[in-house]
């Protein structure tokens, strides 16, 4: 059962991934397009934790995580450019 | 008791995965930036939550130990997702200046009112 739950829940995150990708290439302004990055980076997280249920391995969590502030980083990082015209200052 | 295990762990994963595909949907759909920002919080909160807590399940059935990883990744989520969401529709508020906001009394938004300096 979980076999096929796992399948599904590949089917679905895929589905959304390519919804955020449509979002990435109409958005009107340059936040929509750190927004769908922001939510891409979710889905691809959800997506490496049900991966590693399907292997049966623990090993995933930590590319998990460091994805998890990555995405972090890059949409503060990403906002803060579009706000100041600058990263660092 | 393996099959309530093997229940819960697949339920967990289905609702997970449908919530990331409607806060993906969400995104898609709706009409402008401030009302899309509300979308994906469902992917992040109850999508990844989802998934996390089954995970967390089977690996407790696996093994017979607890993991507290997934409780770091969920808590990281929760703690910057505002902070994310924030940001976006601040920088979003300086760039693009709407016409439609409503005026306060004396002074403007305390975001716009940063004396001289322009964003």
């Amino acid at each position: 059962m979980i076999e096929y739950a796992i399948y599904y829940a590949y089917v679905a995150i895929s589905l959304g991934l390519l919804l955020n990708l449509w979002r990435l290439f109409k958005g009107p302004s340059s936040t929509d397009r750190v927004l769908a990055v922001d939510t891409m980076v979710i889905n691809i997280i959800a997506l490496i934790i049900v991966y590693g249920i399907q292997t049966g391995s623990t090993m995933y969590f930590e590319a998990a995580l460091l994805l998890a502030m990555f995405g972090f980083i890059s949409t503060v990082a990403y906002c803060k450019f579009i706000l100041r015209g600058d990263v660092i200052e | 008791m393996e099959f309530i295990n093997e229940l819960l762990v697949a339920a967990l994963i289905v609702v997970g995965a449908s919530f990331a595909l409607v806060g993906s949907w969400g995104l898609v759909k709706l009409p402008d930036l401030m009302s899309r920002l509300h979308a994906p919080t469902k992917a992040t909160t109850l999508g990844v939550g989802g998934a996390l807590i089954a995970s967390m399940v089977y690996f407790l059935a696996l093994n017979g130990t607890l993991s507290i990883h997934e409780l770091l990744i969920s808590l990281f989520l929760f703690l910057t997702a505002p902070l994310t969401a924030h940001f976006m529709s601040k920088a979003w508020l300086h760039s693009q200046q709407p016409k439609d906001l409503p005026h306060p009394e004396k002074r403007d938004w305390s975001t716009f009112d940063t004396g001289s300096e322009r964003h």
